[in-house]
């Protein structure tokens, strides 16, 4: 069906979301508001609770007398409930072309990431976008995504978005901005622009940087600024020092056998960390009988999904991974002149190491964390160039934004302009330096100075408090544009539905400045691009870009680097010096600098390995915790150079010792319902030389707790076999190790008839989860959360033990706590052929398919629970109070029209995604024909970017999830209670280096 | 009747205390009813409880319009203090049939003195227990008429595999023939009243209810049948419906809850449960109004040994559970009962043991059985014991069942209280008015142990 | 001592007993068969619509077919609601004037849809996919019965479950020949049963799975 879709596609082709939302939006929106105008929708909603029904937070402490009273009105409409309001069809006026009412179309676009784009298909149903999916075609994406992209539709339809230009804080008009702008640009003008600043994130974007240029080409004196935490700036000065040039780098981790990070979480961040993740799981699949799998080693302070997955983790205090680069660069011949004492590191293991780093010379790779000193980004470098990586595993190309810029010197500059005064107009696109600017540079006062300032952003946050002018950003669904992916392949972005606010894009914006006002950004956006390219059939060559959401032939060239001799490295360039305790700042896996602050998704999703939700807390190790007396959740006051925060501490196995990791992008004071106030706000202990690490924290405890919403309280596995794992020189010995883990007692035990789930379908659904892939990213539980209409509870519930998330992720430390051995298990729905949740439902509403589905039939629940007690799998969540938001017209655009939205007091669970499901099997039986391997894609399975989920047919011999289900490797948890689950896991297998595999 | 008839039969000792007349009995249990003046006692605690009542009423509005979510109900422990406190007044509610209808089976004459409130209390706790499993559901109004087996315009029937589908037909069942026998019971008495009533429209009611009952031989003989076929109706109900009950916990696969000596344990623990509640009730009653000399030291003592026996079952019941869990081999079993000895819970077990095991053995002295000081306090800890023991057999086997990840705890809220003890409210608001306007002894039934006691002498 | 009650007594009481258990029945009756009352499921009740479009006219007066305004009912779930273009392809020519047909120019003036009232409504947790019905032998006929014949769309069915079911549980009564789905003639065969098997294996209709919950209910 996706595939038909892409078809229908390339007839209609590029310019059609266009006229899709100029034909249809204006009705859409129309009829929806008359819609929720009618009493009849209003009766709709209310037909079987009053209004509000649930709140997010404690229901019980905002309820006044009034609501109780109508309460009654409720019950009494209640017995009524079977009747239906009347509805209308709102049919097209004229109806858009390759469109057909009922069935989703998909559209090639792109998100962006510290300004870099991964490319993506959006699932539009009758213009609405719902789902974001990987784009297949997109190197970045290879067809998946990461959490956070699947996060970012919520934003879309965010009703606190900025919704309109407002002028110290009272709703104005684009045109006054427009004018009062030109007025100034006037002024500005007649000194060439000595006044004029803009400041915005990372720009990839060509286009924009084309505007900008012309832009500084007609005001010569204005400079252009940019900032955003995120940034590249320790890798660029790292290059520098290697290099002697600033370079883009990025890795080809296909061909690697050896893969050393220094601190790199590659495989969850970043914009190629989808794609990294990819090559580097298929390296490892030992599943299909392939006999050899890379090897992973990483060295970080604090617990990451990367080094979850390695086969050898060394937990290091930030200081110690510096002293671990210089040791490598000097036992792989690296010539290094380092200003200053080379900080001495020595480890057992260190020699095993370098000598499978040589071994495997010219198909390793050695990747440094994004926050790490430029000293440890050039040592990699040395290294990779050592050992003959650049070319076949590691490649430079050049810098991939337009202009690239030392982003924390850039900034600085800009805040003494201002405190000097010389600052007259500033435009802010995108960003929010008052939150997220160095804590020393006191970028709010100076902002205060600056007569004019106007702020363009998706949210009215931190900055447009401060600034004259406020802008709403369009967000980048609703825009046209572009953006260039890791390896400088640009690609379109293509919006699918018109701005649902009076918002602009940054190059609408732009446009204005530079007299383009009245042209629109999709015309210029194909000037732009007819000028770039060579092709002769622009128009096609453009419609197939749109389509594929790449354009051809604008990747970078590899360039040929040459290594510094010696090294040098100046002391400016080395980390902080290894002193007392030591702070990590990171940031949040989920939240980013905090720009998702508001997304309801993202905050409810639980942080990888702690588990956390709706709040950052200071991570400690169970060691340095014992050490200085602290527990969960208690309260302590962080000083660093003098700046104090007060945070909760959260112990966790695996976090280097004498050191705590706190995440950026929390306690946001102008977010918006949802983000303000949400956990401890970071950036005040960032500054100075203290960007990502610092030594000497002072910690004074307090003696207050804070609670801290944990959705797994149990770290262990209580010595059951759930997760079960092996070497790969194990798995050549024994290739059943999984299976004789745990022994089941003999089938012909069991008292119920054992064809009972014998069925004349064709079709049985089966899934196997690899757990040797599986990093704990976390997207299939967003992914799940768009594709289903899972409601997000809020802190209070999930603090009640109340997430509503379908497919979880357990995750069990195992053996020594300092240095743990870290699993990872997702856990959908196991859809039990001897489905214990089945039998004890009085009224069927979880009943067994021919196809071997455990269907949830949600109409029919009356919500006795009883299912979820007897399910052994704990998989069921419960609708406790009216968790979906009825009342917030905005986000039920969002909501996937194929999937039932729940109410309170029914039970729901993973389906397997029987929507797709359903979906394929209409079409295939309207064809006659079988449905394919690989033809359902369950949401979780999609969006995977290791594939460690696959879901198939297991009656069909061919199909892959049948391979898999044959594989030794695969068991089954809890399968000695005879549930028969169809669900299935790939135990996991890792390949610790023999010399080390001690540990 | 039969037993006055009976001359083969030979009491042990007199179950009425010497020199009661007709007269005298009749005079005594009907005046309490018949009096004018209502006591000011009365007064006081029937508001006492209709105030609980209101908090019930409160509690259910509030429920129906926020959601269950208003209890301390999540992911692991999905049941709690709704279930626990259905289990609770049910078993509670064991007594009053078992006495009326097994005892009148077993030509236990010492029942009589006690069987009419003993009924009524049965019928009460029944009407407490019933409200939870309808309002712990998320949808009551939905799941009120899904559990109806009729041919519906859905076209389909209810589960009846579920043990919660049995539990509908057992609960109603029971609580129906409990109802008819009781009212049976009193048609004789309620005629009583009518004749000896003074005030018309007092009269009036109680000839409409007394259903025109004249005294006659025939009405008299069957009257007898039909006790007689209802007494065999109930006999077997008094041991389905626990049974039943238990199914809601043996039927499913959690350790904890998959145990197949649940239901003889159930049913005994119901019946220690129910005594004990009779005797708490029957005490007070007893003494505020005078009853000494109708409910004797023998009834006393005879509870009080059917609570030892049933207490032992139980804890019989309860040491089996531990051996099977070691026996069983089983990981999983073996890890419940470790963790509900030891776990965060465990407090609550052993408080259950003291309650249940421990303390019921003084009824092995005589002194205690017939002091009521020590049988109401006795009486006391068996109810809280059986409430712990509802509480440790849902809680302890949810919290921590089978993946470690999904551990939780459970603690109810404020809202779970108040619907707990507006149940109290409901049953001692219709408690109060029954021995308000209704013989809470059976005068006939008494009346036919005079001559017993006459022959003492 | 004097009789409370009059000797009539015993008679009212019997009377009375039976009266309030018939009663009581009766109730009881309708309320569990509300949902089966057409006065409930609204079946034979015309619905106002913004313009009053008779079937009946564009049918079997001027034989257009189902599919020429009901364009996705063969690749769709939804059958589609024609767009005011549609309309206007003939009367642009005909009728250009006529009063009864404003609402449809002004829709196209004013680029505002018409907003049609549905007769045919499913809660809105049941899945129903056109297409899939059409293609394996449903004829429109069968579910909206003789639209060829309504001035204004009514129900001829009630649309509950129990009714989804009668043909979900046993197909071959209803299963017509793919061509003859269009036909609002066609009168199912003497042998309609044995037609009905033959055309279910060969369209390979899975009975035994649409009585799974899930394929109408996700």
């Amino acid at each position: 069906m996706r595939e038909e879709e892409f078809t229908r596609k390339s007839l209609g082709l590029g310019g059609s979301p266009l006229r899709l939302e100029q034909s249809m939006g204006p009705e859409y929106w129309r009829s929806l508001d008359e819609l929720a105008g009618t009493p009849a929708f209003k009766e709709m909603v209310a037909r079987e609770f009053p209004a509000q029904a649930s709140e997010l937070f404690d229901p019980v402490s905002r309820r006044n007398f009034l609501k109780l009273m109508s309460a009654s009105l409720a019950l009494g409409g209640l017995a009524a409930c079977t009747v239906q309001p009347p509805e209308k069809i709102v049919p097209y006026v004229r109806a858009p072309e390759n469109l057909i009412p009922g069935k989703p179309l998909f559209f090639a676009t792109v998100s962006t990431q510290g300004g870099v784009a991964t490319g993506i298909l959006v699932e539009s149903h009758l213009g609405r976008p719902t789902k974001v999916e990987g784009n297949p075609k997109h190197p970045a994406s290879l067809g998946a995504t990461d959490t956070v992209t699947q996060g970012t539709i919520l934003t879309l339809y965010d009703p606190d978005r900025a919704q309109t230009v407002t002028n110290a804080g009272r709703p104005s008009t684009w045109d006054t901005l427009v004018q009062q702008l030109t007025q100034a640009l006037g002024t500005q003008k007649a000194k060439g622009g000595a006044g004029l600043r803009l400041l915005t994130e990372t720009v990839t974007s060509p286009l924009l940087g084309d505007q900008i240029d012309t832009l500084l080409t007609e005001f010569p004196q204005a400079v252009w600024h940019q900032w955003e935490p995120g940034n590249q700036d320790q890798a660029q000065r790292g290059a520098q020092m290697a290099l002697g040039e600033v370079v883009n780098t990025y890795f080809d981790l296909s061909q690697a056998q050896i893969i050393l990070s220094l601190d790199a979480d590659f495989l969850n961040a970043g914009a190629a960390g989808v794609r990294y993740a990819r090559q580097v799981a298929a390296g490892r699949r030992v599943r299909e009988g392939q006999p050899q799998m890379n090897r992973l080693y990483v060295a970080e302070s604090t617990p990451t999904a990367t080094g979850s997955l390695a086969d050898h983790r060394f937990a290091l205090r930030p200081s110690q991974i510096e002293g671990l680069a210089f040791a490598l660069a000097r036992r792989l011949g690296v010539e290094v002149q380092a200003e200053g004492p080379a900080p001495s590191f020595e480890a057992s293991w260190l020699d095993a190491l370098a000598r499978d780093l040589k071994q495997a010379a010219g198909r390793s790779a050695v990747i440094a964390g994004d926050h790490q000193p430029p000293a440890v980004h050039a040592l990699a470098q040395a290294l990779n160039l050592a050992l003959g990586n650049v070319g076949t595993t590691v490649f430079h190309t050049a810098p991939l934004p337009v202009k690239a810029v030392d982003q924390q010197q850039s900034l600085a500059e800009l805040a003494a302009a201002m405190e000097a005064g010389q600052v007259e107009v500033l435009l802010i696109l995108g960003g929010n330096p008052v939150y997220t600017a160095p804590a020393d540079l006191r970028f709010g006062q100076g902002l205060r100075q600056v007569p004019l300032c106007v702020h363009l952003g998706l949210y009215e946050d931190e900055t447009s408090q401060l600034c004259h002018w406020h802008v709403g950003e369009s967000h980048y669904l609703e825009a046209w544009g572009d953006a260039r992916t890791f390896d400088g392949t640009a690609s379109i972005v293509q919006p699918l539905i018109e701005p649902l606010y009076n918002t602009k894009s940054a190059n609408e914006f732009m446009a204005v400045l530079i007299g383009q006002g009245g042209r629109n950004t999709y015309d210029l956006l194909r000037e732009f691009w007819s000028l770039q390219s060579a092709n002769p059939d622009f128009e096609t060559y453009w419609k197939v870009s749109l389509h594929d959401g790449v354009l051809a032939g604008t990747t970078f060239k590899p360039l040929q680097v040459s290594p510094q001799k010696p090294l040098v490295i100046p002391a400016a360039g080395r980390g902080h010096q290894a002193q007392g305790l030591e702070l990590a700042l990171r940031l949040d896996p989920h939240l980013g600098d905090g720009r998702h602050a508001n997304n309801g998704w993202l905050q409810e999703l639980p942080r990888p390995l702690t588990r956390l939700m709706w709040d950052n807390a200071a991570l400690i190790s169970p060691a340095t915790a014992s050490r200085h007396g602290l527990n969960s959740e208690q309260l302590v006051e962080l000083a660093v150079e003098g700046r104090r925060q007060q945070v909760p501490i959260w112990v966790l196995p695996g976090q280097a010792d004498e050191t705590l990791t706190l995440h950026l992008g929390y306690g946001r004071t102008q977010a918006g319902k949802v983000g303000t106030g949400i956990g401890f706000d970071a950036y005040p202990l960032r500054g100075g030389n203290a960007l990502w690490q610092a030594g000497g924290v002072v910690l004074n405890k307090t003696f207050s707790t804070y609670p801290l919403a944990c959705v797994q309280e149990h770290h262990s596995m209580e010595g059951r076999h759930l997760v079960r794992s092996g070497s790969l020189t194990e798995f050549g010995r024994n290739p059943n190790f999984a299976a004789e883990e745990a022994r089941d007692p003999p089938a012909e035990l069991t008292l119920y008839p054992r064809d009972e789930h014998v069925s004349t379908a064709p079709n049985a659904w089966g899934m196997v989860i690899d757990l040797s892939s599986c990093t704990g990213c976390n997207a299939c539980m967003a992914a799940c959360q768009a594709e289903n209409n899972i409601p997000v509870v809020g802190k209070e519930q999930v603090l009640n033990g109340r997430e509503m998330h379908w497919i979880r992720i357990d995750r069990y430390f195992k053996e020594d706590p300092a240095d743990p051995e870290i699993y990872h298990q997702p856990v959908p729905c196991m859809h039990c052929e001897n489905a214990p949740c089945e039998v004890v439902c009085p009224v069927g509403a979880t009943v067994h398919s021919e196809e071997g589905l455990n269907d949830m039939v949600y109409n029919r629940c009356v919500g006795t629970r009883y299912c979820n007690n007897n399910c052994p799998y704990k998989v069921r969540r419960f609708n406790f109070y009216q968790y979906v938001d009825h009342d917030e017209a905005s986000l039920k655009l969002q909501r996937n029209p194929d999937v039932t939205v729940r109410s309170r007091g029914v039970m729901e669970k993973c389906t397997y995604c029987v929507q797709r499901i359903n979906a394929a099997r209409i079409e295939a039986k309207k064809g006659d024909r079988p449905i394919a391997d690989g033809e359902i894609l369950t949401a979780c399975q999609q969006v995977c970017p290791t594939e460690a989920i696959v879901f198939g047919n297991i009656k069909d011999p061919q199909s892959l999830v049948t391979r898999l289900k044959a594989s030794p490797l695969n068991y089954g948890i809890l399968t000695d209670l005879n549930t028969v689950p169809r669900t299935t896991y790939l135990a996991r297998v890792k390949n610790p280096n023999p010399e080390l595999s001690e540990g | 009747m039969s037993e006055a008839t009976d001359k083969s039969y030979q009491p042990p000792a007199p179950v009425l205390a010497a020199g009661q007349s007709y007269t005298s009995i009749t005079g005594k249990i009907s005046d309490i009813v018949l009096t004018p003046r209502t006591p000011v006692g009365w007064g006081v605690a029937f508001l006492i409880a209709f105030l609980f009542f209101q908090v019930f009423l409160v509690a259910l509005t509030y429920l129906l319009y926020e959601g269950v979510g208003l209890w301390g109900l999540n992911n692991p422990v999905s049941w709690g203090f709704a279930i626990i406190h259905f289990v609770w007044w049910i078993g509670i509610g064991h007594a009053g049939t078992l006495i009326s209808a097994i005892l009148l089976l077993l030509r236990q004459q010492w029942r009589n003195a006690i069987n009419r409130f003993a009924e009524a209390m049965t019928i009460f706790a029944v009407i407490c227990a019933a409200v939870f499993p309808v309002f712990h559901t998320g949808r009551p109004w939905l799941a009120i008429y899904w559990l109806l087996p009729y041919p519906n315009s859905m076209g389909v029937w209810p589960q009846f595999r579920s043990p919660l589908m049995w539990d509908v037909f057992a609960v109603s069942t029971y609580f129906s023939v409990s109802l008819v026998f009781w009212y049976l019971g009193l048609i004789p008495d309620l005629a009583t009243l009518r004749d000896r009533a003074r005030n018309r429209l007092v009269r009036i009611c109680y000839g409409v209810l007394s259903l025109g009952w004249r005294n006659s031989a025939a009405h008299w003989h069957r009257y007898e049948m039909a006790s007689l076929l209802l007494a065999g109706l109930s006999t077997p109900l008094v041991l389905s419906v626990h049974s039943i009950v238990s199914f809601d916990f043996s039927t499913s696969l959690l350790p904890g809850w998959h145990t197949t000596i649940f239901p003889p344990y159930f049913v005994a623990g119901a019946v220690f449960a129910g005594f004990a509640m009779v005797l708490t009730l029957a005490i007070p009653i007893r003494k505020i109004y005078g009853l000494e000399l109708i409910i004797t030291d023998r009834h006393l003592n005879n509870m009080a040994k059917v609570m030892l026996a049933t207490g032992l079952i139980v804890a019989y019941g309860y040491f089996m559970e531990a051996f099977m869990a070691w026996y069983s081999a089983s990981t999983w079993e073996q890890f419940m009962m470790k963790n509900r000895m030891t776990g965060p819970y465990g407090g609550y077990y052993w408080m259950l043991i003291l309650c249940n095991v421990i303390v019921p053995q003084l009824l092995w002295s005589k002194r205690c059985r017939l002091s009521t000081t020590w049988l109401m306090i006795v009486s006391m800890f068996i109810n809280v014991g059986m409430w712990l023991e509802r509480f440790v057999i849902v809680v302890t086997s949810l919290h921590r069942d089978f993946l470690p990840s999904s551990w939780g705890m459970y603690s109810p809220t404020k809202w779970d209280w108040g619907l707990y003890l507006g149940t109290f409210g409901i049953f001692f608001t219709l408690f109060f008015l029954f021995i308000r306007v209704l013989p809470m002894i059976a005068i006939a039934e008494i009346r036919a142990l005079v001559p017993e006691s006459h022959k003492g002498k | 001592m004097a009789q409370i009650f009059p000797r009539s007594a015993n008679s009212t009481t019997k009377v009375l007993i039976i009266t309030a258990l018939v009663v009581t029945a009766v109730l009881l009756g309708i309320l569990l068969n509300i949902n089966r009352l057409y006065y409930v499921s609204h079946v034979n009740i015309p619905k106002d619509q913004p313009v009053a479009f008779s079937h009946k006219h564009h049918v079997t007066g001027l034989g257009i077919d189902c599919r020429y305004c009901h364009t996705t009912v063969e690749t769709s779930a939804f059958a589609g609601i024609p767009p005011t273009e549609t309309c206007m392809t003939c009367h642009s020519q005909v009728w250009t004037d006529a009063p009864i047909l404003e609402p449809v120019r002004a829709s196209l003036r004013s680029n505002l849809p018409l907003q049609w009232t549905r007769v045919h409504d499913l809660p809105d947790f049941v899945y129903f996919d056109h297409s899939l019905h059409v293609n394996k032998g449903v004829g429109c006929q069968t579910c909206h019965g003789q639209v060829d014949q309504m001035p204004l769309i009514w129900k001829v069915n009630t649309l509950n479950m129990e009714w989804c079911l009668e043909c979900h549980r046993a197909p071959e009564k209803f299963l017509r020949p793919r061509d003859q789905v269009f036909n609002m003639q066609y009168t199912p065969p003497a042998n309609q049963v044995a037609l009905g098997r033959q055309l279910a294996a060969e369209y390979r209709v899975q009975t035994s799975q649409l009585t799974n919950c899930s394929i109408c209910h996700r």
